[in-house]
Parts: structure tokens; C-alpha cells; sequence
């Protein structure tokens, strides 16, 4: 008897057992996609490992934290005492970015808050596409635009001897950031569902009331993300602020001094090294320290656009 | 009885004051680069010619036309496009149709954020240092298009994920009840019901590495190039670059020069751009549920 059983027991196993072919290719392929989806982890793991391992060299053999962070000399091909400041750099960094939001977030707050609240149909439509092309013009166009169309502008304007200075990089950088903040700071503006506008229409309140008192407080954290990318993406850029600074290391004192970015440094600097020496580390370790700082910046703007998700 | 009031008048006012305010925004946003693009066709409008788009830079660069650099652009979208478009498709079915809600997803999803945001000039130092240093690629169209590949793979995940979403649920649950595995649904069903939104992201990363210059100055492209690349171990011209080149790193170039450059390049990602949107437009007008 229990022969008898055992017998049906495993040819109905047989029957509901699965597993052909389909299941294992439907394995595999999940397998795959797995892969794809942890490949971004992998990068940015990558990123950090190999730069870290091209900067290694510098951080044990030469860096000096203290002089790193605070020498405004940045000298490293000086044969007898090369000197690895980056504090003018990141002043040079920090100025332009800083003109750059001056100029950003006013417009294209401004401009977020026209096309999503004000602007109705076409000319929505129009306008939002219009800003989506603006942020496709490539950094180095930017650069060649700052070279040569600003900066005999500013040089006839304001009568100075040089163009090339925070205030053209700034002005150039603001208006590449700002197209890209104003398409995230009108999503999070339509992320404030349509109830709280007509509930405070139901009100009496005008347009501009229901804007002020109601939406901008509600997207406060979305706006906030949008600003916080738009420096991350001030700080990072490359091209043009290496065409439109004048590069020349420097603590700048006005708008019309030239200065010298960090990442400007190593797209300069790197072509001219030799693998492995400490001119060549240096500019690596300065990609750490970017690369930690956009970092830090890009959490923090998802850490509170998240936020407000949840609130 | 329904007269307006004066407090409705004044509100009236403001409101209309406010609009001004905000619409010259846009403008003050919007105006200076379509006087910057005007001035670029001015410029380099005069420069663009059938010679100019087809024959090789003369003279030290300083006249001539900028074919090798097109071409070398090419190169290297194509082979970037190899990389980055299935790994980014694999990365977003994933995402969309396997990965639950959970911390592990939110720790992908903030790589895919910090991918999109680390400096471009970093992902250059990270090309040099694996695939032309570590993976011994030496600087060569392999190693630069890989950079650009991981560089811009978040456009090609965001956009396929969009679209992959966009596909109502319904229609996998109804393929599940007709006993398909989940790669048959996603392969029947799920893809090609999505292809043409991906299509619309392809698009866009073309646009994206046909700008990026600074991944590529370190790892494959160069200044000048007396031949045309025939493999992907050669290094090439580059169109971005090569707008780098001729504005800032060789005397003499006559003026039209540059604009020229410029001009062909921002045509080239903004016609690109265009075509992803128009795409896009006819799309959601089309789409049936």
C-alpha cells in the first residue's frame, strides 16, 4: 500500500513540478536585470575606488590636510617646493557658483512658478518645451558663448582690461543651471495636489494669494531640492568655467577678478602629468574631494525632496 | 448686488501686476540665449557649407572643414549607445518590474542620482583610471565611450523606466493569468508596449554624449588627428572637443571658425532634443488607454 502511495505522491510532484525551460530562462533573466539594476551602485562604487586608488599615492606620500585646505597657493610644478593648495580654487568655485544661484534661483524659481501656476494650455506647453531645449545646450557651446560673446560685453560695458571673470562665469553658469531648476521646481510645484488650490479659491483668495499662501509653502522642500541640484551642478561644471573664468589662481575681491575653479584645475592640469606623479595624485585627490561634496549635496536634495513626499 | 468692490478691484490689480512680474521672468530666462543662439547663426551661419561639414581641418586648424571630428563623433555615441542602452533597459525593467519597495531600491535609486550629479571632470578621472590605466584600454574610442556610456546611463534608465510604468498593470495581470512566466509578460507584452517611450530616451542620450567634452578630453578623443579612426582602439576627433580646440588652444583661427563649430554642434543636440519632444507629443496623443 504505502509502495502504492508513494508512487502517486511523486507523479503528482512530476506533473506540478515547473521548472522547463521558460522557468529557467524567466531565472536567468531575472538574474540579468538584477545585474543591471545593481550596475549603478557598482559605478559610483567604481568611481570612488579607482580615483581614490589614482589619488593614493598623494594622500600617503605628500598630503598635508592643513595646507591642502588652507594655502592659497596651488603651485605643483614648481621644481624645487611645488605647493598643493586648493583654498583659491575653492574660492574660485564658490564665487562663481554663488553669482551663478544669485542669478538662477530668482528666474527660474520665477519661471517655475509662471509656467505652472500662471501659464495655461499652449503656452504652457510651449514654454516647458522651450526650457527643456535650453537645458540640452552643451557646456563647452556655454564656454565658447562666454569666450566670445560676453566677454568683449563686459570688457566694453563695464570697462575693464579682462572679461574672463567670476562675473562671466557666473552670469553663463546661471543660465545653464536655471533651465534644469525650473523644470524641477515645476514638478515640485505640480506635485501640490489641485484640492489645496481650490480649497483656498473656494476662499475668495486670487491667484496670487492661493500661490503665496498655499503652494509655495507646500512645495517648500521640492524647491528647496531644486536649488540644491542647481548648486551641485554649479559646483561640478567643468567647461565652461574652465573657458569663462580666466583661469588664474586667485582669492577673488570683485565680480571683475579672474579666478580658477577646482574642476577646471584638473581639466587643464591633467594632460600635462605624468602618470603616478604627485602633480597627477594631487589632481585626483581633488576629484575626491568633489566627488565627496556633490555627493553630500545630491543626498541632501533627495533627503528632503523624500520629505516631502511623506509629509 | 454683484457690483465689484473696491477691495476686488485693488485685488484685481495686484493680480495682474503679479502676472507681469512673473512673465518677465520667463523672458529675462529665456531672451538672452535665443540673442546668444541668434548671434551663433549670424556668426557661423556664413562658415556652414557643404565643404565645411565634408572635408578635413587645413593649415594647422586654422581653416578647413570639420569632418573627422562628425565622424569621430559617431564613433563615439555608437559605441556608448552598446554600453549604455541595455544596461540601462536592464537597469529599469529591474527597477519597475522586480524590485520591491524597500531600502535596497531607495540605495540604487540615489546611485542612479549621484551618477547623474558627480562632475563630469570626475567621470573623466575615472575613465583614466580604470579603462585607460587599469583595464589597459590606453586612451582609445573604448575607453572614452565607456565613460560617457556610465556617465549618461541615468537618462537612459529614468526615461525607460517612465515608459515601463506607463504600461497599466492590467495588461500583466492578464498575461500572468494565461500562465506566462514574467519574462515572457515583460518580453510580449511590457517592451513593446514600452519601446517607443525608450526610443524617445535613446534620443535624448544621444543629444547628451554628443555635448559632454570633458570625459572624453583625458580618455580618447584628441586635438587633431591627421586620419580617421578604424577601430575602437584608435583615438579620434571629437566634434565638442574640437569646438574646445579651435576657441581656445590654437592662434590664428579666423572668427567664423568657432561659430561654425558652435553652430553644428547646438543644432545637432537641439534638433535631437526637438525630435525626442515631437516624439513624445505624438505619443501620449496616440496612446489608447
Amino acid at each position: 500500500m504505502a509502495g502504492v502511495e508513494q508512487v502517486a505522491v511523486e507523479a503528482a510532484r512530476g506533473s506540478f513540478d515547473r521548472r522547463n525551460t521558460d522557468w529557467y530562462i524567466d531565472r536567468l533573466v531575472q538574474g540579468v536585470v538584477f545585474l543591471g539594476g545593481i550596475s549603478a551602485i557598482l559605478f559610483i562604487i567604481g568611481i570612488f575606488v579607482f580615483i581614490t586608488k589614482e589619488g593614493l599615492g598623494f594622500i600617503f606620500d605628500t598630503l598635508d590636510l592643513k595646507e591642502f585646505f588652507t594655502s592659497v597657493y596651488w603651485e605643483p610644478s614648481d621644481e624645487d617646493e611645488p605647493e598643493y593648495g586648493i583654498l583659491a580654487l575653492i574660492a574660485g568655485t564658490a564665487s562663481v557658483t554663488g553669482l551663478a544661484m544669485i542669478v538662477a534661483i530668482p528666474f527660474s524659481l520665477g519661471a517655475a512658478i509662471y509656467i505652472g501656476e500662471f501659464a495655461t494650455g499652449k503656452t504652457r506647453e510651449f514654454l516647458k518645451v522651450l526650457v527643456e531645449l535650453l537645458a540640452a545646450i552643451p557646456s563647452v557651446v556655454w564656454g565658447f558663448i562666454g569666450l566670445s560673446i560676453m566677454n568683449p560685453l563686459i570688457i566694453q560695458l563695464f570697462d575693464v582690461p579682462v572679461g574672463l571673470n567670476v562675473l562671466n562665469a557666473g552670469i553663463i553658469l546661471g543660465l545653464m543651471a536655471a533651465p534644469i531648476m525650473t523644470s524641477i521646481a515645476e514638478d515640485a510645484l505640480k506635485a501640490v495636489p489641485d484640492r489645496y488650490r481650490e480649497a483656498a479659491e473656494a476662499m475668495g483668495a486670487t491667484r496670487w494669494q492661493v500661490i503665496y499662501k498655499v503652494v509655495l509653502p507646500a512645495a517648500k522642500n521640492g524647491l528647496l531640492g531644486a536649488v540644491l541640484l542647481g548648486v551641485g551642478r554649479g559646483f561640478g561644471e567643468t567647461m565652461a568655467v574652465l573657458m569663462a573664468t580666466g583661469h588664474s589662481v586667485n582669492i577673488p575681491h570683485s565680480v571683475f577678478d579672474s579666478v580658477r575653479a577646482l574642476t577646471a584645475t584638473i581639466a587643464a592640469e591633467l594632460g600635462e602629468t605624468a602618470v603616478g606623479s604627485d602633480h597627477y595624485s594631487a589632481l585626483f585627490t581633488i576629484g575626491i574631494f568633489l566627488f565627496v561634496i556633490t555627493f553630500i549635496i545630491n543626498l541632501l536634495a533627495d533627503l528632503i525632496v523624500r520629505g516631502v513626499r511623506k509629509g | 448686488m454683484f457690483e465689484i468692490s473696491a477691495l476686488n478691484q485693488r485685488n484685481k490689480k495686484v493680480e495682474r501686476l503679479y502676472r507681469i512680474l512673473f512673465l518677465m521672468m520667463v523672458l529675462l530666462l529665456v531672451l538672452p540665449v535665443l540673442v546668444i543662439l541668434g548671434t551663433l547663426i549670424v556668426k557661423g551661419g556664413s562658415i556652414i557649407s557643404f565643404e565645411f561639414l565634408f572635408t578635413s581641418p587645413t593649415d594647422g586648424m586654422t581653416a578647413g572643414g570639420i569632418l573627422p571630428a562628425l565622424i569621430g563623433t559617431v564613433w563615439l555615441v555608437s559605441v556608448a549607445l552598446l554600453v549604455s542602452v541595455p544596461l540601462g533597459v536592464a537597469a529599469a525593467v529591474y527597477l519597475n518590474e522586480y524590485a520591491g519597495d524597500n531600502w535596497f531600491t531607495r540605495v540604487i535609486n540615489l546611485a542612479i542620482i549621484n551618477l547623474a550629479g558627480v562632475p563630469s571632470i570626475v567621470h573623466a578621472l575615472f575613465g583614466v583610471g580604470a579603462f585607460v590605466i587599469f583595464f589597459g584600454f590606453g586612451t582609445s574610442i573604448l575607453a572614452a565611450s565607456l565613460t560617457l556610456a556610465i556617465m549618461t546611463l541615468p537618462v537612459v534608465i529614468v526615461a525607460t523606466r517612465e515608459s515601463l510604468a506607463a504600461v497599466p498593470m492590467a495588461f500583466r495581470e492578464a498575461c500572468w493569468n494565461m500562465g506566462a512566466t514574467r519574462w515572457q509578460t515583460i518580453r510580449r507584452i511590457v517592451l513593446p508596449n514600452a519601446v517607443s517611450g525608450i526610443l524617445t530616451g535613446v534620443i535624448l542620450e544621444v543629444s547628451r554624449t554628443t555635448g559632454e567634452t570633458a570625459p572624453i578630453m583625458f580618455t580618447g578623443a584628441a586635438f587633431f588627428l591627421p586620419f580617421l579612426p578604424e577601430s575602437v582602439f584608435d583615438q579620434t576627433m571629437a566634434l565638442s572637443l574640437h569646438l574646445f580646440v579651435v576657441s581656445t588652444q590654437v592662434p590664428g583661427v579666423p572668427d567664423a571658425l568657432p561659430y561654425g563649430v558652435a553652430l553644428v554642434l547646438v543644432a545637432l543636440v537641439l534638433i535631437m532634443n526637438s525630435l525626442s519632444i515631437a516624439f513624445r507629443m505624438y505619443l501620449r496623443g496616440k496612446k489608447k488607454w
